[in-house]
């Protein structure tokens, strides 16, 4: 596969699939069923054929409810797990299935940022000696004075007095934990951020801050980000692009602006219906109906189909594609595509 | 918003002592309320102190062939009529002084048990390590090695290693290097206490987001085991240590007790109380049961320290 690096996006996915097995060994996958011993293995389908691509300068959000595989999308582009099936490329290059050394140079150009800025500190070390190591590891050549001062120089940029190197996590508070961490991502210099929830963890008043440090940080360091996250108010503010999932599966991709004005996706509507607003002359949210249905057996229709009330037997039964609108949306719902979307009284 | 304004002057970080920081820190504090600990911890230090100054405490060497004379053997102590004032704690059955015996058999005892656990805590932390954070059928294969060495009794495996060695190398060079055996044979019977907690805390530990930021950030496993996940798996192994430090120091005097471990010319606690348990009867009771105190005592005061130390480092009681 080769396209031109220049123009073409900085992050491809492919066809991306996760499968967690719920039955490991063989004494778990053995079944008895019908009179006759069976084995059979149970897997979670946390996401499912996700196909979508991230241009440089890009901050795409992927948003959709607990559960429906945001994270693991993250952590498998992020390289802490690896995908069932499917194909990241990064920069023209695969990166699905690097192990060990040929990871390494990976790891300076994608970071993570977590979200549990109480968890992602190690308790034992110094915000000094966190910060310190990744630029020891990563720059063997250089003096001690030289990392030193980058240190100090990442410190500053995200607000973290750098006298505060001599104290340890449990000391902050969760903004300042969450600049530490952002800190702690900067210091190899990456090119593209993994954003795991990076605020939800955080006081109200906090996520503005952080919130708009990483987006100083965008401008400074011409950064790319994958956001992940469950707050549609933050995606307005923050995202280019969005990504809603459900269930493992894309509804709908688009343009931020694009998604907020015209959603066109059932469940993208509803989603957003659910964003408080302070002027009141929008619809009352719209309630979803029904139950999500169980990751271990996928339905083989819409994963939506089970509460979207245009589902009809085409949806039960034929899972949709992912097409692309004319505004440049991607939209994968069999209503929207037979235009029979019109006839939902929501918005 | 102090996150925002650091500019505007923090005042700068006193930096206090590290002493002063111990003591000032919640462990510092428990053990100042808490009596049974500091008795413990004074009478411990009072016991080591000793007996690592023996060779200046000691007012006989009972290494030294030269001061034992077999015909002042079996004096009893000082209070007992027919004592002699210059052996304070009386004699043993060879003529040697028994407080200078004690003092240098204890600290022969303290480093045996010392050396027994440094022993255990390397191979167990170093096997529950990899078994933790590596998991899969390396940890299964691990774990059932451990399962094994657990269900022979520690004694068990020292008796018959100690026994072979004895009839295959002869007394003569056994004797010689009878504390390595013995601390060869503590610390291998004993790594898998050490590696099952180790790699229980390792488990809940590398589901942290920490390990993952470290394992984002293209540090090898060596590395983040070391580095990230053992710092923060310590208190456990301190607990177990000072357990288990009492735990060799038995084992040890046990051993020599049968005959298995120290020779009767280098004194131990154990080949002490063995080497008195034949005139027990014959009415020199001090040879046994002084260092047998000694010893009580001793293990003891660590049981109660390790006691203390499990209250303090529990983490449902405190979170640091």
């Amino acid at each position: 596969m080769s396209w031109d690096l220049e123009t073409g996006p900085l992050l491809r996915v492919r066809g991306l699939e996760k499968r967690f097995d719920l039955d490991e060994g063989l004494l778990e996958s053995l079944k008895f069923s019908g009179g006759k011993i069976t084995r059979q293995t149970r897997a979670v389908h946390a996401v499912n054929n996700i196909t979508f691509d991230v241009n440089k300068g890009d901050a795409v959000c992927v948003v959709g409810e607990s559960g429906c595989g945001k994270s693991t999308v993250a952590r498998m582009v992020a390289g802490l797990i690896s995908p069932s099936n499917g194909e990241i490329h990064y920069g023209g290059a695969r990166i699905d299935g690097l192990r060990g050394k040929d990871l390494l140079p990976l790891r300076k150009k994608i970071q993570m940022i977590f979200q549990n800025p109480y968890a992602s500190l190690n308790p034992r070390m110094t915000i000094g000696q966190t910060l310190a190591e990744p630029l020891r590891y990563h720059n063997p050549g250089k003096s001690k004075g030289e990392l030193q001062d980058k240190a100090i120089a990442v410190m500053k940029s995200v607000g973290i007095d750098p006298a505060w190197s001599a104290r340890y996590a449990h000391e902050l508070s969760g903004g300042q934990r969450q600049r530490i961490a952002i800190a702690r991502a900067l210091t190899v210099d990456p090119e593209f951020i993994v954003a795991d929830e990076p605020i939800s963890a955080l006081d109200v008043s906090i996520q503005a801050q952080v919130l708009n440090l990483m987006l100083e940080m965008q401008e400074a360091h011409g950064l790319t980000y994958l956001f992940i996250t469950h707050d549609l108010s933050v995606v307005e503010h923050f995202g280019t692009k969005v990504i809603v999932l459900y269930l493992g599966s894309i509804c709908e991709v688009a343009d931020t602006r694009t998604l907020f004005s015209n959603p066109k996706h059932p469940y993208t509507k509803a989603l957003l219906s659910a964003v408080p607003q302070l002027k009141d002359d929008r619809p009352n949210h719209i309630r979803l109906k029904g139950e999500i249905p169980t990751p271990i057996n996928l339905p083989a229709g819409c994963p939506f189909a089970s509460r979207c009330p245009l589902a009809d037997n085409r949806c039960a039964a034929e899972k949709p594609m992912p097409l692309q609108k004319d505004d440049g949306s991607i939209v994968a719902c069999h209503a929207v595509e037979e235009k029979r979307i019109d006839a939902l009284d929501w918005v | 918003m102090s996150n925002s304004t650091f500019d505007t002057g923090t005042p700068p970080l006193a930096t206090p002592s590290r002493l002063s920081l111990m003591w000032n820190s919640n462990i510092g504090y428990s053990f100042r309320r808490n009596p049974v600990a500091i008795i413990s911890m004074v009478v411990f230090w009072l016991i080591t102190l000793a007996a690592f100054f023996a060779p200046v405490l000691a007012p006989y060497n009972p290494y030294d062939p030269s001061q034992i004379d077999i015909l002042n053997s079996e004096y009893p102590p000082v209070w007992i009529d027919g004592s002699l004032p210059e052996f304070s704690l009386g004699t043993d059955d060879q003529g040697r002084d028994l407080l200078s015996t004690i003092l240098y058999g204890t600290r022969l005892s303290i480093i045996i048990g010392l050396c027994a656990v440094a022993l255990q805590a390397f191979l167990g932390i170093s096997i529950g390590l990899i078994s933790g954070y590596v998991g899969g059928r390396t940890d299964s294969l691990l774990m059932r090695l451990a399962d094994i060495q657990l269900s022979f009794s520690t004694l068990m495996v020292a008796i018959i290693f100690l026994a072979i060695t004895q009839a295959l190398f002869g007394s003569e060079v056994f004797s010689r290097y009878a504390v390595l055996f013995l601390v060869g044979v503590i610390g291998v019977a004993e790594w898998p206490q050490y590696a099952r907690t180790v790699r229980a805390t390792v488990l809940a530990e590398k589901k942290k987001e920490y390990v993952d930021a470290a394992r984002v950030m293209g540090f090898g496993p060596m590395r983040i085991m070391v580095r990230h996940i053992l710092p923060n798996s310590l208190s456990p192994i301190f607990v177990i240590s000072t357990v288990q430090v009492a735990n060799a120091i038995i084992s040890e005097a046990s051993l020599s007790f049968l005959g298995l471990g120290m020779p009767p010319n280098q004194p131990s606690l154990g080949s002490l109380i063995s080497s008195g348990f034949d005139y027990i009867f014959s009415g020199s009771w001090w040879i046994t049961a002084i260092p047998g105190l000694v010893l009580v005592v001793l293990v003891l005061v660590i049981n109660l320290l390790g006691d203390w130390m499990r209250d303090v480092l529990n983490p449902k009681l405190y979170k640091g």
